[in-house]
């Protein structure tokens, strides 16, 4: 009795322990990514908040508080890098939304050339920012840009769209938009088609006409999209370095310096611990900003 | 009446999209075949004579052969770097699809705060320096790694749901080892998803700028993206050199755009979270 109890007992517990070493979903298909992953992104992040209250050579570092963000806050250049940021990531995010609504509206109805409008919209996703942004640099050149050219042809006299300090920042956003509506676009267009036949044929049934079936139906119908562009482009509008360095270095000046344009500048410097308090800048900028928006679309979201 | 409409909205929308997207392709083309001269002008117009061969075997030699090693450099990078994120997003994306534990929910916020978050700077370059991997190419390939895996976890665990599981345990049962059952079995099956992540990542990869700019400093491992911007400052005065280096390094991306454009969309679209 005892003994076929003990057996008993041995094999209850042996047998979870057996089945857990066939299971064929093993815990160690983790490791491999995840010692990648926190070596080379969470630890520096953790070490940044350290690293963003220090003097620091990369070699040694001072304790000193919260001077780096003191003089963030101090100095006006740098307060013009938060504020920048900030209207950059609305403007192209806005520009996004609606452009590419409306381009997906567009290339989901019955036009011609539907598949090499599609293409061409899309295709500069694919280039390096940094070619578009040289390119765009020439063509937005003040005298012999081609933009401006073009204008002086309609009669119009152009703006120095990059030497221009209060419209630095907006020329970069509109190349950005450039590039980036294609991927916009094809969202959309992945949420209009998903939305049922049945519904534009009972609007028209019901004599609706375009418009109302633009703002009834595939406007509210489209929302997940709306909230995955908005979502993307602010993010990435936020982060944006490349496209900015390319064109303006931050330039005229400090007009169109963002974030992270001031990130790299402080590093290139040799101020290291002002540079990773830039970054925490950033991440807390992201945070305040992403996670309330998120929560915000997503609670309308579920509403209707 | 509608289709009247249409041809014109048609005709509108052609126009527009040429004067939009297709006047900037058309003006960096016929900068490649310009000479020196006419290409300071900065003007779209024809070119006087052929100095696309002169342009390119210029742009091709200077700073003995730079643009070279760098085709080189970010060839190697783009390979390894998508390869060891398909490998090892996939293993990661079916554990975490297949298998519920408490732990679940603390690594779906560690991805979307990798998804969200910019990565430190300095910190890492300091790490990488203690490790010493910084301005070498195997530390950047593990940077691209680590900042790509969210996105390929995300995509193959969605991909993940659609396969039945009966698949997995049915192949246990049978005697295969867990190894097996997920290279043999499962990984063959993940092909579609296979090739979005290839895509999609081969392009960010090879179009990735700031990475390099940040981990790997230096002339002698410079990748494509960083030959722009060396030659930048010294092409200032010959823009036909500058843009013939554009008009080259889109080669690649343009490929990938014919042969792909299908995978690649629906990876940007199905994921919708990457920038």
């Amino acid at each position: 009795m005892a003994v076929t109890t003990q057996a008993g007992m041995a094999q209850a517990a042996g047998k979870p322990r057996a089945v857990q070493r066939r299971s064929p979903y093993p815990g160690w298909f983790f490791i491999p990514a995840a010692v990648i992953y926190i070596v080379l992104f969470l630890v520096p992040t953790f070490a940044s908040l350290y690293f963003s209250l220090t003097r620091w050579t990369l070699f040694n570092s001072t304790f000193i508080g919260l001077e780096n963000f003191a003089q963030f806050l101090r100095e006006p250049f740098l307060i013009k890098g938060l504020i920048n940021t900030v209207l950059y990531a609305a403007i192209t995010s806005a520009l996004k939304v609606v452009l590419g609504l409306l381009l997906a509206v567009l290339l989901t109805s019955q036009i011609a050339a539907r598949g090499y409008l599609r293409s061409v919209v899309f295709f500069p996703v694919l280039v390096s920012t940094v070619g578009v942004g040289i390119t765009f640099t020439v063509l937005m050149h003040p005298t012999n840009g081609m933009i401006n050219e073009g204008l002086a042809l309609l009669g119009i006299k152009g703006p120095g769209w990059l030497v221009d300090p209060n419209l630095a920042l907006f020329s970069v956003a509109l190349v950005d938009v450039w590039k980036g509506v294609g991927l916009a676009t094809v969202i959309y267009i992945a949420g209009i088609v998903a939305i049922p036949k049945d519904y534009y044929e009972a609007a028209r049934i019901d004599g609706a006409t375009r418009l109302q079936n633009f703002f009834y139906i595939t406007l509210p119908l489209s929302r997940p999209a709306t909230t995955t562009v908005i979502i993307l482009s602010f993010i990435g509008g936020l982060r944006t370095f490349d496209l900015i360095w390319a064109m303006t270095r931050g330039g005229p000046g400090f007009a169109s310096d963002t974030v992270a344009s001031v990130i790299y500048k402080q590093y290139q410097s040799g101020f290291y611990g002002l540079s990773t308090a830039g970054n925490v800048v950033l991440f807390i900028l992201i945070a305040a900003l992403v996670i309330p928006l998120t929560m915000l679309l997503n609670r309308k979201e579920g509403h209707e | 009446m509608t289709l009247i409409r249409n041809y014109w909205l048609s005709a509108v929308a052609i126009l527009v999209s040429i004067l939009v997207f297709l006047v900037p392709f058309a003006f960096i083309i016929l900068m490649t075949f310009k000479e020196q001269r006419q290409a300071a002008l900065l003007d779209f117009s024809w070119p006087m004579g052929n100095a696309l061969w002169g342009n390119i075997v210029e742009v091709v030699t200077t700073r003995n052969w730079m643009l070279v090693t760098a085709f080189v450099n970010s060839t190697i990078l783009t390979v390894v770097s998508v390869t060891l994120l398909v490998v090892f997003g996939a293993m990661v994306g079916f554990v975490l699809q297949r298998r519920k534990t408490r732990f679940n929910g603390l690594i779906e916020f560690l991805i979307l705060a990798g998804l969200m978050l910019p990565p430190a700077v300095v910190p890492t370059i300091w790490l990488l320096q203690g490790m010493g991997l910084f301005g070498r190419l195997h530390g950047l390939i593990l940077i691209e790694v680590a900042y790509g895996l969210p996105f390929t976890i995300l995509l193959y665990r969605a991909f993940i749901a659609t396969i039945p599981r009966d698949l997995d345990e049915a192949a246990i049962i049978d005697g295969a080892r867990p190894f097996d059952v997920f290279f043999r079995i499962v990984l063959p099956l993940l092909w579609p998803v296979t090739v979005t992540n290839i895509v999609v990542q081969s392009v960010a990869i090879f179009n990735d700028f700031t990475n390099p700019l940040y981990y790997l400093p230096g002339n002698a491992n410079a990748t494509v993206q960083l030959t722009l911007y060396n030659f930048q400052s010294q092409f200032s005065t010959s823009y036909n050199l500058l843009f013939t280096n554009i008009a080259l390094i889109t080669i690649p991306p343009l490929l990938v755009f014919l042969f792909f454009n299908r995978q690649i969309v629906a990876g940007m679209t199905a994921g919708a979270v990457k920038g």
